[in-house]
């Protein structure tokens, strides 16, 4: 059976975990491995790691806060942000991470997603796209934390993605991103649609409602949670529960 | 405390995989050579990526006879995702290519619809429940790595490609799209996950510390 995946989305600036409105305002949260071992304990069934601020300042540093996590956690973990070739990813694989997301490297270079997904495997490159709503049905494609426009439509280059060997899709609305609003269910409809790999709806979570909502209407494969869990205000177990109840099969 | 060696053919997550072991109770060794292959305890072949590249990476390595002698030794051995695909006669990605073939069947593409014939996201990403092979025994799970496995305990799976092993050899199977996908094969003391037991939370701990007190 088909499990709906629920994702804790850790956006990270140094060696804290942070949380911004729209990608802005960034807050100090706490220390990203005891949210992710507390999270893990409670049944969260992925873990992704965003280094917020990477590639504004073309670094990675979230290596330490990887193998940190991989020594007592033991469920799949995703790492974005700065990465720019093989060597970054051999080196944040070598931490433990099991599958890398690329925005901004893979907008300036394409080839850079099949460079990855043949090296590695399909399963371990992930497109992360940052989506801008600019029209009915329409999105452009952004990235430096929403702040730069590419010109890119997105269901297309979600296609181009998948066509040069994206294994799944992290697909995050800016204009919905920390605002706890709910999410952009045509966006994420409009790409999971198109694209015959998973979608990880991403932005906007703010009550259990949204996150079935997403999942029925948005037809999301994977749905990335972060203000909610990170400020206490919804748990795993309340938002499988819920989703339980509605009909949406998940992991108990 | 069980010696394990896990395969290194720079195509796995052999962290993960050596973590999780350690983390079980078992010393780990990373090896790379025959030598250390045929004199191993417990073996343990983990990969991601193509069954191609993987084969070649190691025949470079002259690490395919030494895995296959191995296996005739009677000492348990674990092959995980590509690393149990590999176990199989052969792999119809990308053309075709021959496996080390440790159990009779082949390796085939995940289907991109359902049995309903509706449209199925490939690759079989997420956790999924494991049964007992329909018209199977469950006590065929006592004395395995998946004792104390409760039917329907999910794992952690993701894969394009699925195993066909003789139906002798499944020890578990998943559903996608309605259709089996083989999540555990046995032969006498091999085993294959097609899961990842090092990703699957505590019940994939559980198969581990199994494997080692094998």
């Amino acid at each position: 059976m088909k499990n709906t995946r629920v994702i804790a989305r850790m956006d990270i600036k140094g060696p804290n975990l942070v949380k911004g409105i729209q990608f802005e305002g960034l807050r100090k949260i706490g220390n990203p491995n005891e949210f992710s071992k507390k999270y893990y304990e409670q049944g969260i069934d992925e873990i992704i790691y965003i280094d917020i601020v990477a590639s504004l300042y073309e670094r990675n540093n979230l290596s330490d806060i990887v193998s940190k996590t991989t020594e007592d956690i033991f469920i799949p973990i995703t790492v974005g942000g700065g990465i720019r070739s093989i060597e970054d990813v051999t080196k944040l694989l070598r931490c433990g991470a099991d599958k890398v997301a690329i925005n901004t490297a893979a907008l300036k270079r394409p080839e850079l997603i099949t460079e990855i997904s043949n090296r590695f495997g399909s399963q371990c490159m992930v497109l992360s796209i940052q989506a801008k709503k600019i029209a009915a049905n329409k999105w452009e494609a952004y990235y430096d934390c929403g702040r730069e426009k590419t010109g890119i439509d997105v269901v297309q280059w979600a296609r181009k993605g998948y066509e040069l060997g994206a294994g799944e899709i992290l697909l995050t609305s800016v204009d919905k991103e920390g605002t706890q609003a709910g999410f952009d269910c045509e966006l994420i409809k409009a790409v999971s649609t198109i694209v015959p790999i998973p979608v990880i709806a991403s932005g906007g979570m703010g009550d259990t409602s949204d996150f079935i909502e997403v999942v029925k209407k948005g037809k999301a494969d994977a749905v990335a949670v972060g203000s909610v869990l990170h400020y206490d205000k919804l748990g795993i177990t309340e938002i499988k529960a819920n989703a339980i109840k509605e009909g949406i099969t998940i992991r108990g | 405390m069980p010696k394990v060696k896990i395969v290194d053919y720079g195509m796995g997550n052999i962290l993960s995989v050596q973590r999780s072991f350690e983390h079980c109770g078992a010393e780990v060794d990373v090896v790379s050579e025959a030598k250390s292959i045929l004199n191993a305890d417990y073996l343990v072949l983990p990969g991601v990526g193509a069954f191609g590249n993987a084969m070649n990476e190691l025949e470079k390595l002259d690490l395919i006879y030494p895995i296959q002698q191995f296996c005739k030794k009677g000492n348990p051995f674990l092959g995980i995702c590509l690393g149990m695909q590999m176990m199989m006669d052969g792999s119809e990605e990308f053309g075709y290519s021959k496996g080390l073939g440790l159990i009779p069947g082949s390796v085939v593409q995940i289907e991109n619809t359902t049995i309903d014939n509706e449209s199925q996201k490939v690759p079989h990403v997420g956790w999924n429940e494991i049964l007992v092979p329909h018209g199977k025994d469950s006590l065929l799970w006592n004395n395995s790595i998946l004792n104390g496995i409760e039917e329907n305990e999910t794992m952690y799976f993701v894969h394009s490609y699925t195993a066909k092993p003789q139906e002798q050899f499944r020890l578990a199977d998943s559903y996608y799209g309605g259709r089996r996908i083989a999540a555990v094969i046995k032969k006498d003391h091999l085993y294959g996950c097609q899961f990842h037991p090092e990703k699957s939370g505590t019940s994939g701990l559980k198969i581990i510390r199994n494997f080692i007190e094998l």
